[in-house]
């Protein structure tokens, strides 16, 4: 449904994304993933036809968004990173103001407005200006007018960017009904964001690709070992020599003790073998108080520095 | 069709904010001030012929309410959208840049034609009792509908340039009075270049509709003017193909 062949574009002597390259089929939804200045933003555009690539192609519902610009758009419904709306509008007007746009007319128009304002829970803010919504209503509406027109194709640029855990909530929510409706590709920089909403990720930074796959191989391939977070009323020395004495621990990182005899310590465990219900009673027989224990989560960090295979960079110590 | 859709807006959009009605408003009564005002010298003075006595001067004053109001008007075309960010969202949709472009033209030109209509009620009324050759004074309005189109042409393009209303608005002011006062003086510029600024001069073409002297040359002049700004708002546009877009506040 989307295909990206090579996709570089430079402005002037930036480069904001070189030799990017994939596919996306049809009923799937797609995360993008990087960091911020990744060239998130801007393969979106190019495949929502704000602007051209400088070379490769790209080809949505079988339309080059180059060349065939026009139809391109026709299928493509478009959520940008800055939701800039009209505020002088209602939410109404301004939806029936992007079906007119989009070429829609008759009975499907007003059908198409109801749908999107359903699908977004903004049915009751209809007749409301959007100048005077609050910020997560107005990230609704951008996503209702990406929807009018049944789009085929979804493109939405960090549709959770800036909203409260609840408002997440329900946007993620709205994501996953759309699947089976078309063709999804979000971009995002939070990584649970991906796993959430996501059939397939692409990672990007700096303007390449750095990996393609689902959200669950990804987290299988980086995953060398699973690392679980400690946090032990004992003494430091003690602690880790009864945990080494445990099957399955890799290493255990240098751990400290805080105030009050609590040492806070992290370990590695093989990958394959879930030790949190081992170390827990190990802790526990030896009398001692446990306080914290959870599994360490990849971060997206950490995933950007098995993918680049680099070392972490050390924390500069600061100097008193 | 879908100019068609882009113009409704924006003229939802001045006739939303008070900008459309004070420049209405400001454009009403200095035209009115002026034909009043032209209209008791014409009969005080005992002047016979009305095209040069009376409309000329009342047309020549009224381009200059033009040149005051319209760059106020077509400077938030563009760059307001620029500003806003709402521009991005427009480029996505299956509308092309020079259709996108008509709609705003338009909106600004019929919002023209709408603060020109009212201008005609004095000397509606001067006709009611003074019966007058309608030719000369219709010549006025159509040099005075083509000397604003061209106007608002320039101040979309300039529009198209900057995501600043202000700058947009003293940068058409900038080029417009530079059309203006080019030909003032031939002592800086040279007899020989005066002439042929003179046929570049948007303000002495006018002289002649102001007159009732109606001139195809002139026409094509407007035409041509009209078309080369508008076709320099269409390539700047064009222009994020390589430039981007800004990602604005």
């Amino acid at each position: 449904m989307i295909r990206a062949e090579h996709l570089t574009k430079r402005f002037g002597t930036f480069t904001a994304i070189s030799d990017v390259s994939f596919e996306v089929q049809a009923g799937e939804i797609v995360g993008f993933l990087g960091p911020n200045g990744a060239g998130k933003s801007t393969t979106m555009r190019i495949l929502g036809g704000v602007f051209p690539p400088t070379s490769g192609s790209a080809q949505v519902a079988g339309f080059d968004v180059a060349r065939q610009s026009l139809q391109a758009r026709q299928v493509v419904g478009y959520f940008p990173e800055r939701v800039a709306l009209y505020l002088d509008m209602t939410v109404r007007e301004y939806l029936d103001y992007v079906a007119d746009m989009k070429g829609v007319a008759g009975k499907q128009k007003g059908h198409d407005i109801d749908r999107a304002l359903d699908s977004c829970v903004i049915g009751h803010v209809a007749h409301r200006l959007i100048g005077t919504l609050s910020k997560g209503f107005r990230q609704r509406v951008g996503i209702a007018q990406a929807l009018v027109g049944r789009p085929r194709v979804l493109i939405l640029d960090e549709p959770t960017a800036g909203l409260d855990p609840e408002q997440v909530a329900e946007v993620r929510k709205l994501i996953r009904q759309l699947r089976g409706e078309g063709t999804v590709i979000l971009s995002t920089h939070i990584l649970s964001e991906v796993e959430a909403t996501c059939d397939r990720v692409i990672i990007i930074n700096r303007g390449q690709i750095l990996a393609v796959d689902t959200p669950s191989n990804l987290n299988q391939r980086l995953r060398k070992k699973s690392r679980i977070q400690l946090e032990v009323r004992a003494p430091v020395e003690a602690l880790q020599s009864c945990l080494q004495s445990l099957p399955g621990i890799l290493a255990i990182e240098p751990g400290y003790a805080t105030s009050d005899g609590v040492t806070s310590l992290t370990v590695s465990t093989d990958p394959d073998r879930d030790l949190r219900a081992e170390i827990a009673t190990a802790i526990i027989d030896a009398r001692w108080d446990l306080l914290e224990l959870r599994a360490v989560t990849l971060s997206l960090e950490d995933i950007f520095l098995t993918l680049v295979h680099r070392p972490p960079t050390p924390i500069p110590s600061v100097q008193h | 069709m879908k100019f068609l859709v882009v113009c409704r807006r924006e003229l939802r959009s001045y006739f939303s904010s008070y900008i459309a009605y004070v420049l209405l408003a400001v454009f009403l009564l200095l035209t009115g001030g002026f034909f009043y005002s032209w209209l008791r010298y014409f009969i005080l003075f005992g002047g016979f012929v009305l095209p040069s006595g009376l409309w000329q001067q009342v047309y020549l004053d009224m381009r200059y309410c033009a040149m005051i109001v319209l760059p106020l008007l077509t400077m938030r075309l563009f760059s307001e959208e620029k500003k806003l960010g709402t521009i991005e969202l427009l480029w996505t949709y299956p509308v092309s840049d020079i259709e996108v472009l008509a709609g705003k033209f338009l909106a600004a030109w019929l919002f023209y034609l709408l603060m020109l209509l009212p201008t005609a009620v004095g000397p509606f009324i001067f006709y009611h009792f003074y019966p007058f050759a309608l030719a000369p004074f219709l010549s006025g309005y159509l040099g005075m509908v083509l000397l604003g189109t061209a106007f608002i042409a320039c101040g979309i393009f300039v529009s198209c340039l900057t995501e600043n209303q202000v700058v947009s608005a003293m940068g058409t002011y900038a080029i417009l009075i530079f059309f203006w006062y080019v030909t003032w003086n031939e002592a800086v510029a040279g007899i020989d270049v005066v002439h042929i600024l003179l046929k570049l001069s948007l303000f002495d073409r006018f002289l002649n509709f102001a007159r009732g002297v109606i001139d195809t040359q002139d026409i094509a002049f407007f035409v041509l003017f009209i078309f080369f700004f508008l076709f320099l708002s269409l390539q700047s546009l064009g222009a994020r193909k390589w430039r981007g877009v800004s990602t604005g506040i």
